[in-house]
């Protein structure tokens, strides 16, 4: 899959919703939309003209509008960790933001229509659903397994519903669907359900279990890799992982640039 | 309103620009390309090459402070000969001028960097790296005194062909700046580098342990500016005839036009890249702006400017 030029732009805050535990903040962003693809991810600075936190941080594209009123919008996720992520749910309408992207290197969807599991843990759902809509545009089968440690974590099960074939929950404290991490739920779903690709995003040790079984099921399986950044587009060298090409040999790279997405079985999962 | 010259010198070098991309933060090149106008800038400085490859340090590899990064990369990159072979001649054709960083372990090392690196195509200038913060494991390795800065210059020197120039980059955080810097030039640096990133460590708030993975790091960004203005103002004023490129913490315009006051010749942009990949194309344009602003003509106008003596103000100015 072709990485699209990305670009920086100045961003104008159009809504920021709370929903659950997370806050989804849509910009306005002529011109970036367009380009944007599932697993593409933006990255935006924080705190205004003042240089006291320096670092972009980097969020997951929800859902890019190349069109309507604004002349094209993009909506990301933001769980609120610290003082940066805490300034950008705090903006209004209005307010500007300094956007780079699209970056990285999005989902590859498959050529024929096949069997998918999409497999999100927390807020990592973020850009699955929109890549279950591509699926299903295709004729592909969608099954989707959404996880988080309570329910107000979820992300958008409602939506998944809608956009997917069938949808199976999870929750570490039991308040819905399954008792236990989502990756409880990967047996039944590789047993019952005919899977030819499995995509992830989430927390690593997720990434790790999806592709191992779907390695051990013969399936292939795209897992999205988040990694700490300051900058998104390659220059910090810190969201560096191991991966082992098609040569056999295992290589440092950066996961903004060569990723996010990965082939699951290329990952040196064990030393993340 | 005419706009300044900023054509610049740093010693047999000539620079379209005074405005370079630091060592370390612009990666191989083609990362800036989509934001950045690259063959404006004045020069375009890598990341220290090193004899073989290195993967670097392990994560978390950068942690934010306030008005700061602090970087635990354990210096990254291809080594020498893919940096030859793959690197370099992209940068020639993008950039305009490249100066090559160059970090070894030991003198036969920077010696033989130097002399693969001094004599290849599209080399405008060497940079020794003689003191990252973040560089090896073993903190001895450092050339931080005046005696091991000249043993180290004197080694590169004697492998680069004269007419090339070989910069020093010398940390802040050595006794006496100038010493080292005066020790460089002894040992046949054309110019200074000041200054590197200065040792820093952070704990993180959850774990209770040190934020890196590879434990200390080397800060850079605005917090480190102002020590940059001093070390630049200090080398300056004890070595007058020595070309400086400054460095450390420049985000702006203004940040930039106070080091050349400070003393120097042209300015290294570095951590200010990762927040804004166009940064040195908007510090140009402010860069200019305050040059005309100042009535000052050209940007070797102001080089230094911060030490002479102001001319005595009138009673009609002051009113």
């Amino acid at each position: 899959m072709s990485t699209a030029v990305p670009g920086r732009i100045r961003g104008e805050v159009l809504s920021v919703r709370r929903t659950g535990a997370y806050h989804h903040l849509t910009l306005r962003t002529p011109g970036i939309a367009a380009n944007t693809r599932p697993g593409h991810f933006v990255a935006l600075a924080v705190g205004g003209d003042e240089p006291v936190r320096l670092g972009r941080r980097a969020f997951w594209v929800y859902a890019a509008d190349p069109g309507g009123l604004y002349g094209g919008s993009t909506e990301v996720v933001v769980a609120v960790r610290g003082a940066g992520t805490a300034w950008l749910t705090g903006l209004s309408t209005g307010d500007p933001v300094d956007m780079l992207g699209p970056l990285g290197k999005p989902f590859a969807l498959p050529r024929e229509p096949v069997g998918c599991l999409l497999v999100g843990g927390g807020y990592g759902a973020a850009p699955l659903l929109g890549l279950a809509r591509r699926l299903v545009d295709r004729g592909c089968k969608v099954h989707m397994l959404l996880g988080a440690a309570t329910e107000d974590g979820l992300l958008s099960p409602l939506e998944a519903r809608r956009a997917a074939t069938s949808v199976a929950l999870a929750t570490i404290d039991g308040s819905v669907g399954t008792a236990g991490p989502v990756s409880t739920l990967l047996p039944d779903a590789f047993g019952t359900l005919d899977v030819e690709v499995a995509y992830a995003c989430g927390p690593h040790s997720l990434l790790r279990a999806v592709s191992e079984a779907a390695t051990a099921r013969g399936a292939y399986s795209q897992c999205a890799v988040e990694l700490p950044t300051s900058c998104g587009t390659g220059l910090c060298l810190s969201c560096v992982l191991e991966v082992t090409g098609d040569d056999g040999r295992t290589r440092t790279v950066r996961s903004c640039v060569e990723g996010p997405v990965f082939a699951g079985d290329a990952v040196r999962w064990g030393r993340l | 309103m005419t706009t300044a010259d900023l054509t610049t010198r740093l010693g047999r070098l000539e620079l379209t620009s005074p405005v370079l991309v630091a060592s370390g933060c612009g990666g191989s090149g083609r990362e800036l390309q989509p934001y950045a106008d690259l063959a404006a800038l004045g020069a375009f400085t890598t990341a220290s090459i090193t004899l073989e490859p290195r993967r670097g340090r392990r994560a978390p590899r950068v942690a934010e402070t306030p008005a700061g990064l602090l970087g635990s990369l354990g210096l990254p990159g291809p080594g020498v000969d893919v940096f030859l072979a793959r690197e370099l001649p992209w940068l020639a054709e993008h950039c305009g001028r490249v100066i090559v960083s160059i970090a070894g372990g030991s003198l036969p090392e920077y010696a033989e960097l130097a002399r693969r690196i001094g004599t290849a195509e599209g080399v405008a200038a060497v940079e020794v790296n003689l003191s990252s913060p973040d560089g090896w494991d073993r903190a001895d390795a450092a050339a931080r005194d005046g005696y091991s800065a000249q043993r180290v210059l004197a080694a590169v020197r004697q492998e680069v062909p004269r007419p090339r120039p070989v910069l020093a980059k010398i940390s802040a955080d050595v006794g006496n700046v100038t010493e080292v810097a005066a020790a460089a030039a002894r040992g046949g640096a054309d110019g200074v580098t000041l200054v590197n990133a200065l040792p820093g460590m952070a704990m993180d708030p959850v774990t209770l342990r040190p934020a890196l993975g590879g434990v200390t790091g080397a800060l850079s960004g605005p917090a480190v500016h102002p020590v940059a203005v001093h070390a630049v103002y200090q080398v300056h004023a004890g070595l007058p005839d020595l070309p400086i490129v400054g460095t450390g913490g420049v985000r702006t315009g203004w940040d930039a036009l106070e080091l050349v006051l400070a003393g120097a010749s042209a300015v290294g942009v570095g951590s200010a890249l990762l927040r804004d990949p166009a940064a040195t194309d908007r510090i140009t344009s402010e860069l200019t702006a305050l040059l005309a602003e100042h009535a000052l003509p050209s940007l070797a106008a102001a080089v230094g400017l911060g030490h002479r003596t102001r001319p005595a103000i009138t009673e009609s100015e002051t009113a």
